[in-house]
C-alpha cells in the first residue's frame, strides 16, 4: 500500500476545488452539490463548508445512490444495499456540483447523471472528483480533479474518509 | 444475501431474508415521493400477471409496480369457471414459454398452483395469492408497515384476527412474524380455525379481547360473507358482536398500537367505520407500501440480478 496523498494534501485539495468551482460558476448563487454515496456524500459535504465558508452562502446538498440505475448487476454483489437517494430540493435550472471519489470507467456517473435527471433539468451538471484514474469505459470527465494518476488493472486506489475508514488519506493498494 | 429464484411464500424465510426484502422496500418506497416514479432496473424484462381468480387490487399493485421498475408488463385474466386444474395450466404454461417472458405475478384458487408452475418453467414465479395457503407480498406489506412504525418487531405484541381457516393473508403473516420474533396472537371463532392450528407457534384464542388487550398491532382479515350462509358462522351480526373491532375494543390495545386491514373491508361487520378512519388505521398506508414492497421484491428476483449473482 503506497500512500498518494496524506490528510493535509487533501484538505488543501478540497479548498483548491472549492474556489474553482466558486471562479467558474462566478460565485455560489446557483450552486447545488451532490455527493455519490458512500464517500462521494462525505467529501461533498466538506466542499461544501469550504465554499460556504468562501461565499457566505448556504448551498442545498443531497446524495444519490446510483444501484437502481447501474448497467452492471454484478457490482451489487460488492454493495447490495440500496442506502438511499436524498435530493430534497429541486433541481430544475440549478448549476450542480456531483461529488464522487474516484472517477474510472465513468459508469457510475454515467448512472448519477441519469438518476439526477430524473428530478428535473438542471441548468449544468459539473464533476468533482479526488483521483481520476484514467481508462474510461464512456465519454465522461471530470471539472475538477485533486489528483490525475495512471493505475494498472491490478491497482486500485481508495480514497479514505475519517467518518468512515477513521482517516482521510488516499492511498495505491496493488490487488493479489 | 437474498438469493431465491422465486418467491412462492414465507415459509422457510429467515428473519435476515425477510429483512433484506423490507430494506429494499424502504428505498423504493422513497421513489414514490418523486416526481418521476421509475426506476431502470428491470428494462427490457418482460413479465405476465396470471390472475386466475379476481382481484384489481393486487393485480393493480403489481402492474404499478412492475412499470415503476420500468418492466414489460403483459396481462392475462381468466375466469375461474372455465379452467380445469392441471392440464389447462399446462397449456397455458407452454404458451408462456413459447413467448420468452422472464417473470410470472400469478394468483390462483388452488394452492400450490405457482408451485407447479416454478417447477415446469424457466421463468421466474411470484405467488399473488395460491388457493387458501400463501399471499407472500400481503405479508411482507404489513411487515414492512408495521417495521416504519415500530422498527423491531422482536417481541411486539400482534393479533391476527378473523378466518383462519381460508386467509392465506394470515398464513404467510404467521410465518413472518414468526421469522422476525414477533409475540403472535391468533383469534378466529372456533370452525375458522384450521386442524393443526395449534402446531402453528402462535398463541391461539378465541377470545377478542384477550388477544387485543396490550396489542400494539391489530391486523383484521375480512369475514367473507359467504361463509354465513355455509354454516361457520350463525350470522354476520354475531360475528361482528363477538369478534368485530370497534372503537371500545381498540382502547384495550397498548397506548402504541396501529390497525390494520388488508382490504376490502367489510364496514360494519369485521371492522366499524370509526376504527376503519380512525388515525391509527394505516389501511391505506398499507397500499402504498404494497406497491413499493412489490417494486423490491420485483428487483430481487429480476433475472439480470440472479445472472450477476451466479457468475
Amino acid at each position: 500500500m503506497i500512500e498518494l496523498m496524506d490528510k493535509t494534501h487533501l484538505e488543501r485539495s478540497l479548498k483548491r476545488i472549492a474556489l474553482e468551482i466558486i471562479e467558474r460558476n462566478k460565485g455560489a448563487k446557483n450552486l447545488v452539490i451532490i455527493g455519490i454515496r458512500n464517500r462521494g456524500v462525505y467529501l461533498s459535504e466538506r466542499l461544501k463548508a469550504h465554499i460556504e465558508d468562501t461565499e457566505k452562502v448556504e448551498i442545498p446538498i443531497g446524495s444519490i445512490d446510483i444501484t437502481l440505475y447501474r448497467d452492471d448487476f454484478k457490482e451489487i454483489t460488492a454493495s447490495p444495499y440500496i442506502g438511499g437517494t436524498e435530493i430534497i430540493f429541486d433541481v430544475e435550472d440549478k448549476d450542480v456540483i456531483l461529488v464522487d471519489d474516484v472517477l474510472y470507467t465513468g459508469r457510475t456517473v454515467r448512472a448519477a447523471l441519469d438518476e439526477i435527471i430524473d428530478f428535473g433539468r438542471p441548468k449544468s451538471i459539473q464533476l468533482a472528483v479526488i483521483v481520476d484514474r484514467g481508462n474510461r469505459e464512456y465519454p465522461i470527465c471530470a471539472d475538477y480533479i485533486a489528483k490525475q494518476i495512471s493505475l494498472k488493472e491490478s491497482e486500485y486506489v481508495e480514497v479514505r474518509v475519517k467518518e468512515v475508514d477513521g482517516e482521510d488519506q488516499v492511498v495505491k493498494v496493488i490487488k493479489e | 444475501m437474498y438469493s431465491r429464484k422465486h418467491l412462492l411464500g414465507l415459509e422457510g424465510y429467515s428473519g435476515d431474508e425477510i429483512l433484506e426484502i423490507l430494506d429494499h422496500a424502504k428505498a423504493f418506497r422513497d421513489v414514490l415521493e418523486r416526481d418521476i416514479k421509475k426506476v431502470p432496473p428491470l428494462r427490457g424484462i418482460t413479465i405476465a400477471n396470471l390472475f386466475f381468480e379476481p382481484s384489481t387490487r393486487t393485480r393493480m399493485s403489481f402492474e404499478l409496480a412492475e412499470k415503476r421498475v420500468s418492466a414489460d408488463v403483459v396481462n392475462f385474466s381468466a375466469s375461474t369457471s372455465s379452467l380445469k386444474k392441471g392440464e389447462s395450466l399446462r397449456d397455458t404454461v407452454e404458451n408462456i414459454l413459447a413467448m420468452k417472458i422472464d417473470m410470472i405475478v400469478m394468483r390462483h384458487g388452488a394452492t400450490g398452483a405457482p408451485h407447479y408452475i416454478a417447477r415446469r418453467c424457466d421463468s421466474i414465479v411470484i405467488n399473488a395469492g395460491d388457493g387458501s395457503h400463501e399471499h407472500p407480498t400481503q405479508a411482507l406489506l404489513d411487515l414492512f408497515t408495521i417495521r416504519e412504525r415500530f422498527g423491531d418487531l422482536k417481541g411486539l405484541r400482534v393479533a391476527l384476527v378473523g378466518d383462519a381457516l381460508h386467509s392465506r393473508v394470515i398464513r404467510s403473516n404467521v410465518f413472518g412474524l414468526k421469522a422476525l420474533g414477533a409475540e403472535t396472537t391468533l383469534c378466529a371463532p372456533a370452525t375458522l380455525l384450521p386442524k393443526g392450528v395449534e402446531n402453528w407457534g402462535v398463541k391461539i384464542t378465541h377470545d377478542i379481547e384477550e388477544a387485543i388487550t396490550d396489542a400494539n398491532v391489530v391486523n383484521i382479515m375480512r369475514l367473507q360473507l359467504e361463509r354465513q350462509s355455509s354454516g361457520y358462522i350463525p350470522s354476520l351480526r354475531e360475528y361482528s358482536r363477538i369478534w368485530g373491532i370497534d372503537t371500545e375494543r381498540v382502547t384495550l390495545m397498548d397506548k402504541d398500537h396501529m390497525i390494520m386491514h388488508p382490504g376490502p373491508m367489510n364496514r360494519g361487520v369485521e371492522i366499524t367505520q370509526d376504527v376503519a378512519d380512525s388515525d391509527e388505521s394505516v389501511i391505506l398506508e398499507q397500499v402504498t407500501n404494497g406497491v413499493a414492497v412489490r417494486m423490491a421484491v420485483l428487483y430481487l428476483l429480476s433475472p439480470l440480478r440472479r445472472e450477476a449473482l451466479e457468475t
